[in-house]
């Protein structure tokens, strides 16, 4: 288990250290200074071994969160740990700077004596947390006797994640299919590696203790259904679109409200939410991706001196769509001296110290195309070596979600309380990003 | 060098504080992360570039700039790939710092470019050749940094003349020195010795010190290579030393470091004087020992100053002088005196100074003057081993223990260094334990002293008794038939304690099974006590171990036949007869049918007692110059083998030959390699005799090729394993080469490789070897294998390559390096002329350089026939009537390489009455000639 969490600034200095067990000791905080944030290597393992001791780390920005162990823990677990706490303290107070965390240092102290006790990892629903972890900024009314104990069955219980005895005048319910596609595409156009990761994040203020069903269009289902013969349901075409019928998901995470028994069985997803935003599912798809931009390279080298390169970039879905933050990062050599850049549409700049040219464009409709060509200019330098070409990567977001997911229905059932389904007011969206998107050139 | 440039840069200028290079390592030390240095880089690398790039020529000052960040850029840990062109540029500025920042660079990132070594060497040479002292001075400071070889080429001729020319100031004189010893210790042959080096010598005598300090190092390493023409700085050396010694603090100013005067150059003359044996001059040896008497004299006076640095100085000069004292060896009064203060020092309360002071003692316990005004520290010593704290302290004190040890103190020595075995650190227990074996053999008077010393030894450091100890102790219990009873009666009684190491039961199973019948008479130790005490020992040990203890049970059978029952059910039990172990279960099969079915005389010749070990150097004592390392030892083990020669053994062979290596087969009784009844019969004692001490002797590998040069077939190499012949043909610039190796043993060579390597620059262009089938790695006992090498001349050349040979025999590994006998002789074409054309060509090879003449002894009889063979064999044609005086020979040739073809001459002239030959070679090629002319003077 976990023996001691310690936080960092960029200088190594520590912020917070929580020591869990009394394996670990003073000098373990030094030790991973010295070793890890102090070592300039440019590769790093988030896991290192030093005299015994295993420290497992994340950074966000410039803060290093390292969790520290002499015995042999499950190390997925503690990294999933250390997101979830990362996750906890944003929630509280915002990104995750030197400055915010100083600032919050005993909230922080807090937060860790209530996530994890005696190094095992407990209740880290911020929800939940915020009910009884309540720090300034957080709403402050004194609680009643009757609230407290309310906190203490809630935690305690089977359903951690929901309080009982919650009233909305209006039973809202938001619901994001957020994915990043990512993209490995060979100079000729060839796709190399694809896939998409995706996640359903839900927003739901729900009077009572709602029981929720979410339908989607895996093929699973679909096919079974099909089979099955039973018609459509009548509101499983309100919430879908057109286009393909039916995804192959390659795997899945649910949120623990989510009951996985049911999942196993029916493959039918069914839970009682949690109040507030939370993240619902996690998935993967691999197969029938919608690329929704096709980049066209084309890398001329004229003598030793000069260089010229002309990029194309297509888009490739609905023209009614639009796509927003483009970004086309085309990598230089090493010895570039001086880059001309000539686009059609958006801007283009030179960036030395990325050492590449990075073309924006702000929106741009479906099934368009733009182009942009520059002359590198090149400095005569001793290195025999060839240029490597990194590839030529992209950045955008999309309103539609590349794996093709569409939302069939979501239910809501609340047997106690006089309100039914159609009372529920639904949204929903689809946002695909672009995760690692490059075409080599 | 670095911060001698730094004093010696003028005072910056306004321009020159290169502002924006300041801001940029101020942006850097800023940075939060290493993404944002690498980006700050990056950014900055862009418009260097592009500055770089610019059509505009950028001035002076903004390309020092520029390259100033690329270095520093570059000491960050980023490559650089340009400026090196900018960096050349700045070379040939006029203005100091730019010249400075120019050559920095240079010196930082050099890279072997063709181009830019051009253009480098150019610009180094115009500063050289500028009158201006501190260009001079960069310059030299250039190609002492980069040391390369390429430089070395270009410059090793220049250097030199700056050096002695006599117009030349005193700071580039010390330059030039440093770089050209630094230019002589990375490629000592492009460094030619000229007429300058005479003039060398004498900048001991320069006016300034600054230039004599540098002077003294290059002189001190050019010597120990060329002993004889620096010979006459050991008179100028002396009176150097003697003047400073004898002046006050106050007479050198600059050069006096804390009342000391010059410590650091006194001590580079101390250490000149050691590359050279005692001045023969009465008068230099005089003022010497005066010098040092002087030094001697100081040591004993009240410091001048309380700092540390005082005395360090000081000590630093004295402990040079007492090396130099020891090095000579022939003052008695100086050693003494000398061993007087060291012993002053053994008590100082400065660790360093107590370390000195035991290492410097254990030298001057070598020499026969010092050797009892060391012993008198003896108390002192032996505290030291006992309290020191620093274990490297200790270390040196068992070592000076050990050096001081004779007869009459050994008892003494020996159970002070067992009492503190106890205690002592893992680190030397195993030097520790080799040496009190060693001296407990040496010393010994009483053997009954050594068997108890050796078991005490056991007993306290069992782990780390190698086997070579115990060996030698059962070894030397043989021998003596006087000790054999006594070390009987030991070995019963040490091994009734409880628990006793492995060892012990080793020594006690062998001892025991040879002479437990002298005290069998004794009813507490009879024969079935004996064999219960050590079969209670059996579970407890390891296989090697056990199977010298059923060795140990069948002798018991020969000797009481009364415990033969016992022994056979033993043997019958299934644990023996049926174990997992081969070795094991083959012993107790043979030994149970040997005592069942032989008769009691076969079994008594069978069991006979072991015959003595032939008399061999101590294999301890080899063992322990191997630990140390050839030279570490060897000084005081030749010294001791002088004084004390074959004291216990009778005078065996013992020498310096470092370089033998432990039996192959440490199998005590030889079992490993046939059944266990051979090892008894007296048939297999040759191989008995051997196991202990056996070494296969390393001839140097050079020793061989001597033979090669005019023969082309023979034998190659032989010792007690291996013999390796040799058959050879070559024609034009090939050759082929057959190997033969034979297994002289009868047991099988494993894992044999072989590989032939072309060292250092033999190996990129001068020969070309290419191997054939290569061999099996098994090779059969009495089997020969063989192999083929080709060989290809591309150019002349002078060394010889490597034959490597590896194998294993009888688990131990053999490891063998000779050379090959490849000469560039080898590739001679004979050309035959007539008496006329031989002098018209001998006369066009007449520059000196292609002329190489040596006149030497002759080490065989002059016999004509046998002159004639051997020149023939050479490869030349023997021209006959050439010369007109007939008792000459003369002899013509091609050598035929890849690159070129050399013609040579020969002449060799044999005066009878003398003895002597003059060898007179003229060639094309003056590398032919030299190395032609150094081949055979070896030959005759």
């Amino acid at each position: 288990m976990i023996g001691g969490l310690f936080i960092y600034n960029h200088k190594g200095e520590v912020l917070i250290s929580r020591v869990y067990r009394d394996d670990i000791g003073r000098n373990a905080v030094d030790a991973f200074r010295v070793n890890v944030i102090h070592a300039r290597q440019q590769v790093r393992s988030p896991v290192t071994n030093i005299a015994r001791t295993s420290f497992f780390h994340v950074k966000r920005s410039n803060i290093w969160l390292a969790a520290v162990t002499k015995q042999n823990v499950n190390a997925a677990m503690v990294f999933e740990f250390l997101y979830k706490m990362c996750d906890v303290m944003t929630a509280y107070f915002g990104k995750i700077s030197e400055e915010n965390i100083k600032n919050n240092f005993v909230l922080i102290y807090e937060l860790l004596d209530e996530i994890l006790d005696f190094g095992y990892p407990q209740n880290s629903e911020t929800g939940a947390l915020k009910t009884f972890i309540t720090q300034q900024g957080i709403k402050g009314q004194p609680q009643t006797k009757e609230e407290q104990s309310q906190i203490t069955s809630q935690v305690t219980g089977q359903i951690g994640w929901r309080r009982e005895g919650i009233k909305y005048r209006r039973n809202e319910l938001f619901l994001d299919v957020l994915e990043s596609v990512n993209l490995l595409m060979s100079p000729q156009g060839q796709v190399l590696s694809a896939h998409v990761s995706g996640r359903v994040v839900m927003k739901s203020y729900l009077s009572g203790m709602p029981e929720c069903k979410f339908g989607m269009n895996d093929k699973i289902v679909i096919d079974k259904q099909g089979k099955g013969g039973t018609t459509d349901e009548p509101g499983k075409s309100e919430l879908g679109g057109s286009g393909k019928q039916s995804i192959a998901i390659d795997d899945c995470t649910f949120h623990q409200c989510v009951r996985l028994s049911k999942f196993d069985s029916e493959r039918s997803i069914s839970f009682i939410p949690p109040d507030g935003e939370y993240e619902l599912m996690r998935y993967r798809t691999t197969k029938d991706i919608i690329l929704p931009f096709r980049v066209i390279p084309l890398v001329r080298e004229v003598g030793r001196t000069k260089l010229e390169v002309k990029v194309v970039i297509k888009s490739n879905f609905k023209p009614s769509l639009l796509a927003q933050k483009i970004e086309v990062r085309i990598p230089t050599p090493l010895n570039t001296s001086g880059v001309q850049v000539i686009c059609m549409k958006g801007k283009a700049k030179y960036k030395a110290s990325e050492n590449a040219i990075v073309w924006k464009i702000k929106r741009m409709a479906g099934m368009k195309e733009s182009q942009i060509s520059a002359e590198i200019e090149l400095l005569p330098t001793n290195d025999k070596k060839k240029w490597a070409r990194p590839p030529i990567s992209m950045n955008f977001e999309v309103p539609f979600a590349p794996s093709g997911l569409k939302v069939r229905y979501l239910k809501v059932f609340e047997s106690k309380l006089n309100y039914s389904d159609h009372d529920v007011i639904k949204w929903v969206r689809y946002i695909g990003r672009s995760g690692i998107y490059e075409t080599r050139c | 060098e670095e911060a001698e440039k730094r004093a010696n840069m003028p005072a910056v200028s306004k321009g020159d504080g290169m502002r924006g290079l300041a801001v940029f390592i101020s942006d850097i030390r800023n940075c939060k992360s290493k993404e944002a240095e690498i980006k700050r880089i990056n950014k900055e690398l862009a418009n260097i570039r592009s500055k770089f790039k610019g059509d505009k020529a950028l001035d002076g000052y903004s390309k020092k700039k520029y390259v100033c960040k690329l270095l520093f850029i570059f000491l960050l840990g980023h490559d650089i790939d340009f400026g090196h062109m900018e960096a050349v540029n700045l070379l040939s500025s006029n203005k100091y710092t730019e010249k400075q920042i120019g050559y920095l660079f240079i010196s930082v990132l050099v890279n072997s470019n063709s181009e830019l070594i051009r253009l480098i060497n150019n610009a180094i040479k115009n500063d050289l050749s500028s009158r201006n002292p501190t260009f001079m001075c960069l310059a030299l400071h250039c190609i002492a940094n980069v040391g390369s070889r390429e430089m070395a080429e270009a410059f090793a001729g220049e250097i030199p003349r700056i050096l002695v020319a006599g117009d030349t100031m005193d700071s580039v004189k010390q330059s030039a020195a440093l770089c050209l010893l630094r230019l002589y210790k990375t490629s000592p042959d492009l460094v030619l010795m000229g007429e300058w080096t005479s003039r060398v010598v004498h900048l001991l005598n320069d006016q300034h010190m600054g230039v004599v300090t540098a002077a003294i190092s290059l002189i001190t390493c050019l010597s120990q290579k060329n002993p004889d023409e620096f010979k006459t700085c050991v008179s100028l050396a002396v009176s150097r030393l003697s003047r400073i010694v004898s002046s006050a603090s106050t007479d050198l100013q600059d050069y006096t470091y804390y009342f000391v005067p010059a410590p650091w150059l006194s001590c580079k003359l101390l250490r000149l004087l050691q590359c050279y044996p005692p001045p023969e001059d009465g008068a230099v040896k005089g003022r010497l020992v005066e010098c040092l008497e002087t030094i001697l004299n100081k040591a004993q006076e009240p410091p001048k100053s309380k700092k540390v640095q005082h005395s360090n100085a000081k000590n630093a000069i004295l402990f040079e002088a007492i090396s130099l004292i020891i090095h000579y060896d022939s003052e008695p009064n100086l050693l003494v005196r000398a061993c007087n203060q060291l012993g002053q020092f053994l008590q100082h309360r400065e660790t360093n100074l107590r370390y000195l002071a035991l290492e410097s003692m254990c030298t001057l316990a070598s020499s026969e003057f010092s050797h009892e005004a060391v012993k008198t520290h003896i108390e002192t010593v032996i505290n030291a081993l006992k309290t020191e704290r620093d274990v490297s302290v200790r270390q040196r004190a068992a070592d000076l223990l050990y050096a001081m040890c004779d007869r009459s103190n050994a008892k003494q020595i020996v159970a002070e260094m067992l009492s503190y075995l106890e205690t002592a650190d893992y680190s030397i227990r195993e030097e520790m334990v080799l040496k009190v074996a060693i001296l407990a053999e040496k010393y010994a008077v009483d053997y009954s002293w050594y068997v108890d010393t050796i078991l005490n030894l056991i007993r306290i450091a069992g782990d780390y008794v190698s086997e070579e100890v115990w060996y030698r102790v059962i070894q030397i219990v043989i021998n003596r038939d006087d000790v054999q009873g006594y070390a009987a009666k030991t070995v019963f009684e040490a091994l009734q304690a409880p628990a006793c190491h492995e060892n012990m039961v080793k020594v006690g199973g062998y001892i025991l099974g040879e002479f437990g019948n002298l005290i069998a008479g004794d009813p507490r130790s009879s024969p079935l006590v004996q064999f219960n005490l050590l079969h209670s020992k059996f579970h407890l040990c390891s296989v090697p171990t056990r199977a010298l203890l059923l060795s140990a049970y069948i002798k018991f059978i020969n000797l009481f036949p009364e415990t033969k029952s016992t022994i056979q059910e033993v043997l019958r039990s299934d644990s023996q007869i049926r174990n997992s172990d081969v070795e094991l279960q083959q012993r107790a099969v043979e030994y149970l049918k040997l005592s069942s079915i032989a008769s009691t005389d076969v079994l008594a010749t069978v069991l006979e007692e072991m015959p003595p070990f032939p008399e061999r150097e101590s294999s301890i004592l080899a063992k322990l110059k191997k630990k140390k390392g050839p030279g570490a030892v060897s000084v005081n083990e030749l010294e001791e083998g002088k004084r004390e020669g074959g004291e216990l053994n009778g005078g065996g062979e013992r020498g310096g030959d470092s370089s033998s290596t432990p039996s192959p087969s440490a199998d005590l009784l030889g079992l490993r390699a046939g059944p266990p009844v051979t090892a008894a019969a007296p048939s297999a004692g040759s191989l008995l005799v051997d196991v202990f001490s056996e070494a296969v002797k390393q001839p140097s590998p050079t020793a061989f090729l001597r033979l090669f040069v005019c023969k082309n077939n023979g034998v190659l190499f032989e010792n007690q394993l291996l013999q390796i012949g040799i058959k050879s043909e070559y024609r034009q610039n090939l050759g082929r080469m057959y190997l033969f190796y034979g297994n002289k043993t009868s047991v099988q060579f494993v894992t044999f490789t072989t590989t032939v390597t072309c060292p250092g620059e033999l190996q990129s262009h001068i020969l070309h070897i290419h191997t054939w089938n290569s061999l099996e790695p098994l090779i059969e006992g009495g089997a020969q294998v063989q192999q083929v090498i080709n060989i290809e001349c591309l150019t002349d050349f002078s060394d010889a390559p490597l034959l490597n040979i590896k194998f294993r025999y009888g688990g131990a590994l053999q490891n063998l390096t000779l050379k090959l006998p490849v000469t560039i002789n080898k590739f001679f074409q004979p050309t035959e002329m007539a008496s006329h054309d031989f002098f018209q060509r001998w006369k066009q090879l007449s520059l000196p350089q292609q002329e190489a003449q040596k006149i030497f002894k002759a080490n065989h009889a002059m016999d004509t026939e046998v002159l004639k063979a051997k020149l023939l064999g050479l490869g030349m044609a023997l021209l006959e009537n050439v010369d007109p005086n007939p008792e000459n020979f003369v002899c013509a040739g091609v050598i035929q390489t890849k690159a070129q073809q050399v013609g040579s001459l020969l002449r060799l002239e044999p005066n009878a009455q003398a003895q002597m030959y003059r060898l007179t070679v003229r060639s094309s090629k003056d590398t032919v000639s030299k190395r032609l002319c150094e081949l055979l003077a070896e030959q005759f």
